[in-house]
């Protein structure tokens, strides 16, 4: 609304209840200004409830939404420095493209909006667009209007709710550029709605990740995805193998632990569980797990966390083959390798050796539900 | 016998719309006659006497403009109330709300004649002098129902997200209706006013029961049938026609014209 980038986005001890149901629980949540932020979560998990609360759309049950300093919970929407891009993006349909850009300007009483209308338009690469009704646009073209009507007011906040849901594969991959590059290029804050994970780690600068109506983890995508905190951020954000183990004692910075009768190592710091004793999860990512015979077996170097199996199903996918392979500790365990020299000894049934540097393990609390994460996805895809 | 087949669809259609026209074309035809007598009802010879002074007749233009005058004044009290209603209907939720969506259509369920009568019935036990503005509050009381429906259906396939989207956009609630609400329910709201128009302008029956010594053009009609028919009558009901065609026509041109403009 105005020029001044009124500082961070700021939830503190926000929630929404409706009846008996609790859509969100208080969370407290700073988004840093001019950060692309995003939200991340199945459906249900309250995550869109969240981005309402910020635009004014639903009014919070507890706690307040603070704008840098302003304390902004009790305005209505339309007194509030922040614009939305809607799901399935809301234009008005009565209105040519260039009527639902101006609509911002028109309302706050700007005077000579041509000028910035056509500028805009050009920004989202619509200007040969101006007199058609959305309904004659494309998919792309209507997302890119909604964009270009939230951002001509110059909001201190653009809020994104689940914007490319409704385009296919590839135009979204495109999209998703496109706005990172509208975010760097216009500074503003963006906090972004999506149930697709790739789509938050490709794009966001800090992602939330939400579930049942809480926040499970907060941080920079690379962290969330090499040091999951819970079994649900560990299965929704891209796939791992959790092999359930106990605690069997510490050597220097390393805790030892044991997966029915194979010894493992688990650096202290990249222990997510609360105890060090018990029973624990120790996670670790497909792609960075290797695979040999089990005639090779001798070839593995010391000091590498290892577990042995026999190929249950292969696949190849070109850049690399997916193998499932069945561990007496762990039924189902997901192994990609990269396809540079692929060993033809590798076929369903055999027998093999997995193998992986400790460091990139992770420690999660056992009393998780262990399959948490990883159905909603499939979910979702159906949906 | 093929020739047959493949063109059944059209001959069908062409005697449906000739099954409709034909009275109308009957209208406009004796509009032009020349009768012997009171009744205009055989072909004599081709005049346009009648189309030269259409209101030759005593009384028949009187009734026609108060007919007019009634159905623009019922139109506009049963398209304000109605949208009103319709709104009321689709977004809030009150308690009587199931009552009020029945209690809506009773009028259109209920026979003319019953509700003409127990009209009058409560207009006489409450003392109220029968004319003009008894039919006025008979005839917005049953436009009113078709209003409602033809409203509700379009407010009720709103996406609300436009709405949201407007008061996203620094739009208060009166400017949201003016600017986003109306503008999309505007066809529904047309489309109960010509309704209302319509059933307003050629209503008998509850009128005739209401309307005490006042004459409307339906009664009008009604009443010179009995001692004979002006050809008048066939001129104003060819004009009618005439307008309602027109005014269809230049709906469709603009229409088309604005979707030529968009490409």
């Amino acid at each position: 609304m105005t020029t001044d980038r009124g500082g961070d986005v700021r939830l503190s001890g926000i929630s929404k209840t409706y009846g008996m149901f609790t859509a969100v629980h208080p969370l407290d949540l700073t988004v840093p200004e001019g950060s692309f932020f995003a939200l991340l979560g199945a459906s249900g998990c309250g995550k869109t409830t969240t981005l309402r609360m910020i635009a004014g759309l639903e009014e919070p049950t507890t706690g307040s939404v603070l704008l840098g300093e302003r304390d902004v919970t009790g305005l209505p929407p339309y007194k509030r420095p922040v614009n939305t891009v809607f799901q399935s993006y809301a234009l008005f349909p009565h209105l040519d493209v260039f009527e639902n850009v101006a609509f911002g300007l028109r309302r706050r009483g700007v005077k000579s909006v041509r000028g910035q209308v056509g500028d805009m338009l050009d920004l989202v690469e619509l200007g040969d667009f101006a007199r058609r009704k959305p309904h004659q646009l494309s998919g792309g073209q209507q997302q890119r209007v909604a964009v270009a009507r939230a951002l001509i007011n110059h909001p201190q906040v653009l809020l994104l709710d689940e914007p490319l849901g409704a385009l296919d594969l590839k135009l979204r991959r495109q999209m998703q550029l496109e706005l990172k590059r509208i975010q760097t290029e216009v500074g503003i804050t963006f906090v972004h709605v999506t149930h697709d994970q790739e789509e938050a780690m490709t794009m966001a600068d800090q992602v939330a990740v939400m579930n049942g109506g809480r926040v499970e983890q907060l941080g920079a995508p690379t962290d969330l995805y090499e040091t999951p905190r819970t079994t649900f951020v560990a299965n929704f954000l891209g796939t791992s193998n959790l092999v359930p183990a106990r605690f069997d004692g510490r050597s220097g910075d390393d805790l030892l632990l044991r997966a029915g009768d194979a010894p493992l190592t688990l650096p202290t710091a990249r222990n997510g569980a609360a105890a060090t004793t018990g029973p624990v999860l120790l996670g670790i990512r497909p792609e960075k797990v290797s695979l040999v015979p089990a005639t090779d077996a001798a070839s593995v170097p010391d000091g590498r966390n290892r577990l042995t199996g026999s190929v249950r199903a292969t696949s190849f996918i070109g850049v690399s083959t997916q193998y499932v392979i069945d561990s007496p500790v762990c039924a189902g365990f997901e192994v990609y390798v990269q396809n540079v020299e692929r060993d033809t000894r590798l076929v369903p049934g055999a027998d093999v050796v997995l193998h992986w540097n400790p460091a990139h393990s992770f420690g999660l609390d056992a009393t998780q539900d262990i399959d948490a994460g990883s159905a909603s996805v499939e979910e979702d895809a159906a949906a | 016998m093929s020739w047959l087949r493949r063109n059944l669809v059209v001959i069908a259609g062409l005697i449906t719309l000739a099954f409709l026209i034909l009275p109308n074309l009957v209208v406009l035809v004796f509009s032009f006659n020349k009768p012997k007598g009171r009744f205009n009802y055989a072909w004599q010879e081709f005049s346009l006497d009648a189309w030269r002074d259409p209101c030759g007749v005593a009384d028949l233009c009187g009734s026609l403009a108060l007919s007019l005058q009634i159905a623009a004044w019922a139109t506009l009290g049963a398209t304000v109330l109605g949208v009103m209603v319709a709104f009321a209907l689709v977004r809030y939720r009150f308690r009587a709300r199931s009552t009020v969506s029945a209690l809506i259509f009773l009028p259109m369920a209920m026979p003319e004649v019953v509700m003409a009568a127990s009209l009058l019935t409560l207009f006489l036990n409450m003392g109220v002098q029968l004319g003009f503005w008894t039919i006025l509050i008979a005839h917005i009381m049953f436009c009113l129902s078709f209003v409602v429906t033809a409203v509700k259906a379009r407010v009720m396939s709103m996406d609300p997200r436009l709405e949201q989207a407007a008061q996203d956009l620094y739009a208060g609630p009166v400017q949201t209706f003016l600017r986003v609400t109306l503008p999309i329910a505007a066809p529904g709201i047309a489309a109960g006013a010509l309704l209302a128009f319509a059933l307003s302008f050629d209503d008998f029956i509850i009128t005739n029961f209401n309307a005490g010594s006042t004459v409307t053009f339906p009664m009008y009609v009604w009443g010179s049938a009995q001692r004979g028919t002006p050809v008048q009558i066939n001129v104003i009901g060819t004009a009618m026609f005439a307008v309602a065609i027109l005014l269809v026509l230049a709906g469709m041109l603009i229409g088309n014209r604005r979707k030529k403009q968009a490409r």
